[in-house]
């Protein structure tokens, strides 16, 4: 789960780290309202959305008086503002932070992550910020820094010395940049977040460290235990598919493609898609039904895959270990008759019980096409597209 | 042979009354996995099953000599779970649960870390189906059906994925020796590369299959290891070539969040290991068998004869 800037600042605050002084607002009256609160004569008005790289696509203002504030604010709010990270469809500007500006002398990178290899917290830390990671490590890999905590004892003030020391910092920006990246691993670890980011950590003209930018994504198998940080969901933020699919803990991620697709386990539901790709035809989204298909789910499945108007063919891949075909084909049948399905619909069921789950859906009068395996089921569903089958012939080539 | 367990493996559960364990406790016993008892704290001293039930790990082990733990305790109280098995010197810790916190699974992989090489077990999943030694005993939640006794191993990170992977090999007359749930977790107890050395020892294994997905360094790991420390073949598989970045598709640990994170880096770095690649997930039967029928004229140690 990710938050906003603004509640990962106040989260990380809590466990003294240091952050410019700042408050949210909903308008331009409570932008001006926070500006003046504030004091001060230049102030940042930060668009909030899940999103780096917000400075790029004009998410970021500098304001010299309460006029610019206003305008700014009036102009953020409401717009749609588009990153690499949010895709081409973006996201609506709904809050906005209205910040103390400093004066940056110099900005570093400081992130927490969970390194799978090392099975541990990782710090990794760079003398160059306010850029991505990624471009760092493919642009100037030998000026990062890596810090892996020992989770017996967790991380030590020598680690974080290191890494400041590492930096080039000096004097007392030491010990501010080391209270500020113990204070993040601190929230990293009693939060159970995954990631947490300081980018920048800046330096200012005037000696302070300060976490200018702040980024949290939090471990959602771990958000039962962590209430506070749950109450932070902004749903505004994620697709109302994957938030509809969620409540009925099936997983559902949009994609771009016309042929939806139903299936059970993450690992098989990938693998219809790859399928599916290589059949010529482009996947919908990715939803996993889980173990328990019930005739409940599998309508609730397909009612989320038709909400979506790019939706021309649904495939339906199940493989019954636990589950029995017959069960999943009544639930098809089910579905098929109290959610209006107008397209067509290619099943293919393996496992316990197939050929009475076949008999089930071939006696339901449904115009259902059945299909034998993975590979023939995923080309009947880029035939039923309709596009002049070339993407079905593709694969009935490589197939004869 | 195969690898982990076999029929005289003694196996208890931990969550055994709960009502899915109570489900894969009747399909394992039916199986012919030799079930010996169950945990669930407050309940020791009842039978369930016609077996007995103990407080405690400890008091099970004790009293059943079993050596091996199917954990079906909630995400919650998992980590616990896992490391009491470790205490009572359980060998064998096979956790089916899905939803443990990462750093719950951090503490435990340091908790394991305490116990010297000749002692410390062997933690499969979380989050995954489970050990099955196909014909002899499993341990998890796969429908044993499926699985011909035979000789190629099975490690996977997906559940159904490897028994769909089974499934196209028995379609082919090809058996399998143990298949292995790895769970698709971004912190697992057993990679790829630990029970790839398995099945390299195992007399009875001719060849792996080895199912990958997105996310995580493991596949990329594997593949040097098969590279550099691996007779016998092994076709590889990972899902997700159409996965997009930064979303995670389903399993916690399915997402591409760093370079050679994809599908398509990781299949090339099998590739040039010297895995042979499936070219597609319906493929992948046929890709052990072709491997096999290579590797036998190449070898004159006959892997298995595979019909054309």
């Amino acid at each position: 789960m990710d938050i906003h800037e603004y509640q990962a600042k106040e989260l990380l605050a809590g466990f003294g780290v240091p952050v410019p002084r700042g408050g949210v607002a909903y308008t331009t009256e409570q932008a001006a309202f926070r500006a003046e609160e504030l004091g001060g004569s230049r102030w940042v008005v930060k668009a909030q959305i899940h999103s780096g790289a917000r400075g790029k696509a004009g998410g970021i203002r500098v304001c010299a008086n309460e006029h610019q504030v206003r305008a700014a604010a009036a102009d953020l709010l409401g717009r749609r503002l588009v990153t690499h990270q949010t895709g081409p469809a973006g996201r609506v500007v709904q809050r906005l932070y209205v910040e103390e500006a400093v004066t940056i002398a110099r900005e570093l990178y400081v992130g927490l992550v969970l390194d799978r290899r090392a099975e541990r917290v990782c710090v990794v830390a760079a003398p160059e910020g306010g850029i991505e990671i990624e471009e760092i490590a493919q642009r100037a890999p030998e000026t990062i820094l890596r810090e892996v905590v020992e989770p017996a004892v967790g991380m030590q003030p020598f680690q974080a010395r290191e890494i400041a020391f590492g930096l080039g910092l000096r004097g007392g920006e030491v010990n501010q940049a080391v209270k500020a990246i113990l204070g993040a691993y601190q929230a990293f670890r009693d939060l159970d977040a995954t990631m947490v980011e300081m980018n920048p950590l800046a330096v200012t003209a005037d000696g302070h460290v300060l976490a200018l930018d702040a980024k949290m994504t939090f471990d959602d198998n771990a958000l039962f235990r962590r209430p506070a940080v749950a109450e932070l969901r902004d749903y505004a933020e994620e697709d109302p598919r994957d938030a509809e699919a969620a409540k009925y803990g099936l997983n559902y991620v949009a994609l771009d493609g016309s042929i939806g697709c139903i299936v059970n386990g993450a690992g098989l539901a990938m693998a219809t898609m790859d399928m599916i790709k290589h059949a010529g035809g482009e996947p919908a989204n990715f939803l996993d039904i889980g173990g328990g298909a019930s005739p409940e789910r599998v309508a609730v499945a397909f009612g989320l895959v038709l909400s979506d108007p790019r939706v021309r063919v649904v495939l339906v891949n199940i493989f019954a270990g636990i589950n029995r075909c017959d069960w999943v084909a009544q639930g098809i049948v089910q579905a098929a008759r109290e959610v209006h399905v107008s397209v067509p619909i290619v099943a293919r069921l393996a496992g316990t019980n197939v050929e009475e789950g076949r008999r089930i859906i071939a006696e339901s009068g449904l115009d259902i096409t059945m299909g034998d395996t993975l590979a023939d089921a995923a080309m009947k569903a880029v035939i039923a597209l309709g596009d002049g089958g070339t993407g079905g012939s593709r694969l009935a080539r490589e197939v004869a | 042979m195969s690898i982990l367990i076999d029929g005289t493996t003694r196996v208890i559960l931990q969550g055994f009354t709960g009502d899915k364990a109570t489900f894969h406790a009747r399909e394992m016993l039916a199986y012919g996995t030799r079930l010996v008892g169950g945990v669930t704290p407050g309940k020791g001293g009842t039978t369930h099953l016609g077996l007995p039930v103990f407080d405690t790990v400890k008091a099970a082990v004790r009293a059943t000599g079993a050596v091996a733990s199917g954990i079906f305790v909630p995400a919650a109280f998992c980590a616990d779970a896992i490391m009491e098995a470790a205490d009572a010197g359980i060998r064998l810790i096979v956790c089916i649960t899905d939803g443990i916190p990462a750093q719950d699974m951090i503490r435990v992989k340091r908790y394991l870390r305490r116990y010297p090489r000749e002692r410390k077990p062997m933690l499969i999943g979380p989050n995954c189906a489970g050990v099955i030694s196909a014909g002899k005993a499993m341990i998890g939640i796969m429908p044993g059906h499926i699985y011909t006794p035979g000789r190629v191993g099975v490690v996977t990170r997906s559940g159904t994925l490897g028994y769909e992977a089974a499934s196209q090999m028995q379609a082919l007359g090809l058996g399998v020796s143990t298949s292995v749930g790895i769970g698709g977790d971004p912190i697992n107890g057993s990679s790829f590369v630990d029970i790839l050395a398995r099945f390299e020892q195992d007399d009875d294994t001719d060849a792996v299959m080895m199912i990958g997905e997105i996310g995580g360094p493991q596949e990329a790991e594997a593949a040097l290891f098969v590279r550099d420390h691996m007779s016998k073949p092994v076709v590889g598989y990972v899902a997700g070539l159409t996965a997009p970045v930064g979303r995670r598709m389903g399993h916690a640990g399915a997402i591409i969040s760093a370079f050679g994170d994809s599908a398509a880096e990781k299949a090339e770095l099998m590739r040039s290991s010297g895995l042979t690649v499936a070219p597609s997930p319906a493929e992948l039967g046929r890709a052990m068998a072709d491997a096999l029928a290579a590797h036998s004229t190449r070898a004159p140690r006959a892997a298995q004869r595979v019909p054309a």
